[in-house]
């Protein structure tokens, strides 16, 4: 317990990336050096050792914060080095932790023809890693903000020098704007500071200190929106949402993963810990809007992923779908919602992943990203079939599969809220299907395309990069509580601090049965 | 308004009727000053007296040591200041022509350190091939026999380097000055020789003579504005104190338009100093015209002297009206920012996007002195507007510096290689310059965990403090689009394709190396732990009044 071990888990990845960065470059010549892509990996199967070990030695009945560390930074801005993990944030650390090795590995042959050889682009990947666990940990507020624009830089990286002909304006677009939504938090961050440097407890980033001083109301609406716009875009929701196609079509496969599954989690977590948390009062006066929006990119996202031909956009459109539903499920403001958010972030992660993986590998084959060059793929690639459709099948919330649980859960708490919005939000789930299972079929079903006709199928490798993500969602869809006993009592001290109690249940689990019917319509 | 000019002619006329009374120097409160004077005449006497071939090791030995001596005379300055803590301390010197307190200090050794780096730059001999990045003989016309016989004999100016301390010295003086006239003989001593180094390049010329006439022409018609401000707030208060001034202000006695006008033109000359819109015009072709070392010296030093300047003034002097020019100059910093980082967008040339970069970052600057708290209601604990621009200015100096030094290692056949398409695929030829160049943009852009973001920081922060949290939002706005242009030539350096011949990167001698290397090793220091320096900018105090 002495041991600082969630700096020494993001210290690692960042040191292992140096290290990486430095050794002979990989996959120059005949002689491919795979040693730094080795030493890539083991440095995230170790960070994963390390976390793993802080998710078993979480104590779920224990305090809210664990793991902690707290020393001064910087004594004049009341900034904090300050770590710690709750259920929210252990979730999300161990996500990032199981998903790098994953993204490593599938990515094996994705940086030798990058711009700047397999070093840099793994070397970009463990930063990321190390900045994602910091930004997932930090309980101050202005290490947080440092690290949350900081992990804009390797991603940029990422995306510019891996990846398609058109890549550098997919970067630029992501860079800018990233940027704007992180500079009007900036403006936001620098209010806080004038807020708490004028109220008795002094100039602090905190969040334990800041969370007891009171701000006015109409300023902490305003410094809600600076939050939360930033973390809109960041999560990305309609209408800020469009940077995210371009960047999921230019960026490699592993890119994709990263910045999907993991970076985009920053927005969504930062709703659930710094918005609800720093300004209840505002967060509950926006509520409206921001379910609207939250509803709005579920059906904008999901009849936007059925209209694309290019899967790389189409993934990325349904996770902007996917993303209305952790916000929705965030701003319902009760327990059923924000656990089933908290637990969505976690298998959203999972499931698109392997989509992403399973679609990058296929794409690797053929050369072609366009759903019509592609037909009959399950005749010659089995293997390859069967893992696109139960990344699919997850990701239109199979039950059965762990999207199921969140999704529903996500959908109770609506209905608790107001039926409405789970009845606007329910038409999502019909859609996905459409758009998953319109892209099996019109890629792996039908008539052997002759371009596809010597596709290989998914190697050692590769099926070894999926498995592990293909064995969580199968677990977690039938035994979801080592997760949801951690997240619970995180979400139950979240809630008392915005003053949201779950409604009374005046008709024993009414909404629930309704949110099972709807939820079992689409099967 | 009679009786007032009645009080003034029998206050003056009762002046003289007292006995002159010689001033007392405090000699040891000024020997940075007197360190500087006195290398850069010594100089001169080394360019009498020393033979030619000597000249050079003579110039760069002396002006590393003079400036080196007038920074531990200013660390020793520092340690004496008569009182410590937050509040103001230090002295009034010369009968009130200097002041030399905590924030004087503090950009002196700012400047210093800065000046310290800036000479290794002008010292610089490798790239040109064994000679300096200054005329041969500036005298000689270019294009004629007289100017080819000069470089083929190897011939080269080191009076830049007494030019140089004469400039520093003005610079010293400018921030310390505690009335008008000081003021306006610093501006006058650190222009006339940046005026003439801006003329003497080497290569391009005529474009640097250019620039250097420009550059003369614009400044001596901002230095006649100065002037007729001066004359007016004389007229006002009848002093040229700021002491007397500030009394005056507060009492509100006189006419209200003369003060008012002054304030206008005294703005003037010192925002065309610090190269705020909209006297920035000279800002593009004298930074792209002279030659590099110069514009790193002048972007870097002029900027500390002037700004810190400009602080004395309007915080003490005008400060009691300050609810007359703040919103001037919240119009001027939006203004600034709004040209610095819009028109940077269109620039093809690295020094000009640099120049227009450092527009920018004189709005932002700007932006934290408009966030002007009111003098009682420092605590200690709060960041403090002239807190955040001191170490603003520090950041800024360092980067500034350092990106600066890059651009004179890219060249090819004909010098540098300014023009931005010259450097498209420059990461992939010697990735480690421009990683370097990178990072000083992205510090100039304000990402997290650089010196740009923990200086943005304190000058917004300090802004909304007092206030003027619109004039921060503008500004966040505005960063975004400065992002952008810095974003720009980060893509073109990494993700374009090399040019055919594109230029190469000379390795520069350690002289320039030390400068990159301590641009790096400051900004990164000062955006990951900026704790000491913001220490040091918080006990550096107020202004002495």
């Amino acid at each position: 317990m002495n041991l600082p071990l969630l700096t020494i888990a993001l210290l690692l990845p960042v040191l292992g990336a140096v290290v990486v960065a430095v050794l002979p470059q990989a996959g120059h010549g005949t002689s491919r050096v795979a040693l730094p892509k080795q030493v890539a990996l083991g440095v995230s199967l170790l960070t994963l050792a390390v976390v793993g070990y802080v998710g078993i030695a979480f104590d779920t009945d224990g305090a809210r914060y664990q793991f902690t560390e707290t020393h001064e930074w910087i004594r004049v801005f009341g900034a904090h080095y300050a770590l710690g993990v709750d259920g929210i944030g252990m979730t999300l650390v161990l996500m990032t932790a199981i998903l790098t090795p994953v993204v490593i590995l599938a990515s094996w042959y994705d940086g030798d023809d990058g711009r700047w050889g397999a070093n840099a682009f793994f070397a970009w990947i463990l930063v990321l890693e190390g900045l994602s666990i910091c930004v997932f940990a930090a309980t101050d507020v202005f290490l947080f903000y440092v690290v949350f624009e900081a992990t804009l830089i390797p991603i940029y990286f990422l995306i510019g020098g891996f990846g398609g002909p058109r890549r550098s304006p997919a970067a630029v677009k992501f860079l800018i704007y990233n940027l704007l939504g992180g500079l009007l938090m900036l403006a936001a961050v620098v209010g806080l500071y004038v807020v708490s440097a004028r109220s008795a407890v002094g100039p602090t980033y905190l969040l334990s200190e800041l969370t007891t001083v009171p701000i006015e109301q109409s300023t902490a609406r305003w410094l809600f929106v600076g939050f939360f716009v930033a973390f809109a875009i960041k999560a990305p929701m309609v209408p800020v949402h469009t940077w995210l196609p371009d960047a999921a079509e230019e960026g490699s496969a592993g890119t994709s993963v990263m910045l999907v599954s993991i970076l985009d989690k920053i927005g969504t977590f930062g709703m659930i810990r710094f918005c609800l948390q720093l300004f209840p009062e505002a967060s509950q006066w926006a509520t409206p809007v921001v379910l609207t929006l939250a509803v709005v990119s579920v059906l904008w996202g999901a009849l936007a992923a059925i209209g694309q031909d290019n899967i790389p956009r189409l993934i990325a459109y349904t996770s902007v779908s996917h993303f209305g539903f952790i916000v929705l499920g965030i701003f319902v403001l009760n327990s059923y919602g924000q656990t089933g958010s908290t637990l969505y972030m976690f298998n959203h992660g999972m499931s698109t992943a392997a989509l992403f993986l399973v679609a990058g590998f296929l794409i690797r084959r053929r050369g072609s990203q366009l759903i019509s060059d592609y037909g009959g793929v399950e005749k010659v690639a089995p293997v390859l079939a069967a893992m696109l459709l139960v990344a699919g099948l997850s990701s239109l919330s199979l039950p059965g599969l762990s999207p199921f649980i969140s999704e529903f859960l996500v959908l109770q708490g609506a209905f608790a809220h107001g039926w409405w919005w789970a009845a606007a939000a329910v038409l999502g789930i019909v859609l996905a299907a459409l758009y998953i299972l319109l892209m099996y079929q019109r890629t792996m079903t039908g008539p052997t395309v002759p371009s596809v006709a010597g596709l290989k199928d998914l190697d050692v490798r590769e099926v070894a990069a999926l498995a592990p993500l293909v064995l969580l969602i199968v677990v977690l869809g039938f035994f979801p509580q080592p997760l949801t006993s951690m997240i619970d009592p995180a979400v139950a001290a979240t809630l008392e601090q915005v003053g949201a109690t779950d409604p009374a249940p005046t008709v024993p689990s009414a909404p629930s049965e309704a949110a099972a019917t709807e939820q079992e319509s689409p099967e | 308004m009679t009786s007032s000019l009645t009080a003034l002619v029998t206050s003056a006329a009762a002046e003289p009727a007292a006995e002159f009374a010689k001033p007392s120097i405090d000699y040891a409160a000024l020997s940075p000053l007197l360190v500087v004077f006195g290398t850069a005449v010594l100089g001169v006497l080394v360019e009498a007296f020393v033979g030619r071939r000597s000249r050079y090791l003579a110039q760069t030995v002396l002006s590393v040591a003079g400036v080196a001596g007038a920074l531990v005379a200013t660390v020793w300055v520092a340690s004496n200041l008569s009182a410590t803590g937050t509040a103001a301390r230090g002295g009034i010197e010369i009968g009130g022509a200097f002041a030399v307190d905590g924030p004087t200090v503090f950009l002196w050794g700012t400047i210093l350190v800065l000046s310290l780096v800036s000479v290794l730059l002008f010292a610089e001999r490798t790239l040109e091939g064994g000679v300096t990045a200054f005329a041969g003989q500036a005298a000689a016309l270019p294009g004629t026999s007289a100017e080819r016989e000069a470089s083929t004999k190897g011939l080269e100016h080191t009076e830049v380097f007494p030019l140089m301390l004469f400039s520093i010295g003005g610079m010293l003086m400018f921030p310390a000055a505690n009335d008008l006239i000081t003021m306006f003989v610093a501006l006058e001593v650190l222009s006339l020789p940046l005026y003439l180094l801006c003329g003497l390049a080497r290569r391009r010329r005529l474009l640097s003579q250019e620039a250097a006439l420009k550059y003369f022409l614009l400044g001596a018609f901002s230095s006649g504005f100065f002037l007729y401000g001066i004359a007016l707030v004389y007229g006002y208060a009848g002093s040229m104190g700021f002491a007397d001034i500030a009394e005056a202000v507060t009492g509100r006695i006189g006419g209200q338009p003369l003060l008012l006008a002054g304030i206008g033109l005294m703005a003037v000359g010192m925002l065309f100093k610090v190269g705020a819109a909209p006297f920035h015009s000279w800002t593009p072709d004298v930074y792209q015209g002279a030659p590099t070392a110069v514009t790193a010296f002048m972007a870097a030093c002029t900027k500390v002297a002037a700004f810190g300047a400009l602080l004395r003034l309007f915080y003490v002097a005008f400060g009691a009206a300050r609810w007359d020019w703040t919103p001037m100059v919240a119009m001027i910093a939006v203004i600034t920012m709004l040209v610095g980082c819009v028109l940077a967008i269109t620039q093809s040339d690295v020094k000009r996007m640099l120049a227009y970069s450092s527009i920018s970052h004189a709005g932002f600057i700007l932006v934290g002195f408009v966030g002007l708290t009111s003098v009682g209601s420092f605590d200690g604990t709060r960041l403090s507007s002239l807190q955040s621009v001191l170490f603003y200015l520090v950041t800024y100096g360092f980067m500034t510096l350092g990106a600066f030094a890059v651009v004179t290692v890219v060249r090819d056949a004909g010098g540098e290689a300014t023009h931005l398409s010259r450097w498209a695929g420059l990461g992939k030829e010697s990735p480690v310059l421009a990683g370097v160049f990178a990072f000083f943009l992205l510090s100039m852009a304000g990402i997290p965990l650089t010196s740009g973001f923990a200086g943005k920081w304190a000058v917004f922060t300090s802004a909304v403090s007092g206030g003027a949290w619109p004039l921060v939002v503008v500004a966040v706005l505005l960063s975004a689009v400065a992002a952008f242009f810095y974003a720009r030539v980060i893509v073109l350096m990494f993700f374009s394709d090399p040019i055919g011949e594109g230029p190469v990167v000379m390795s520069p001698s350690i002289l320039t190396t030390i400068v990159i290397a301590v641009g790096v090793a400051v900004t990164v220091v000062l955006g990951v732990y900026p704790g000491p320096v913001l220490d040091l900018a918080a006990t550096a105090g107020q202004f002495v009044r």
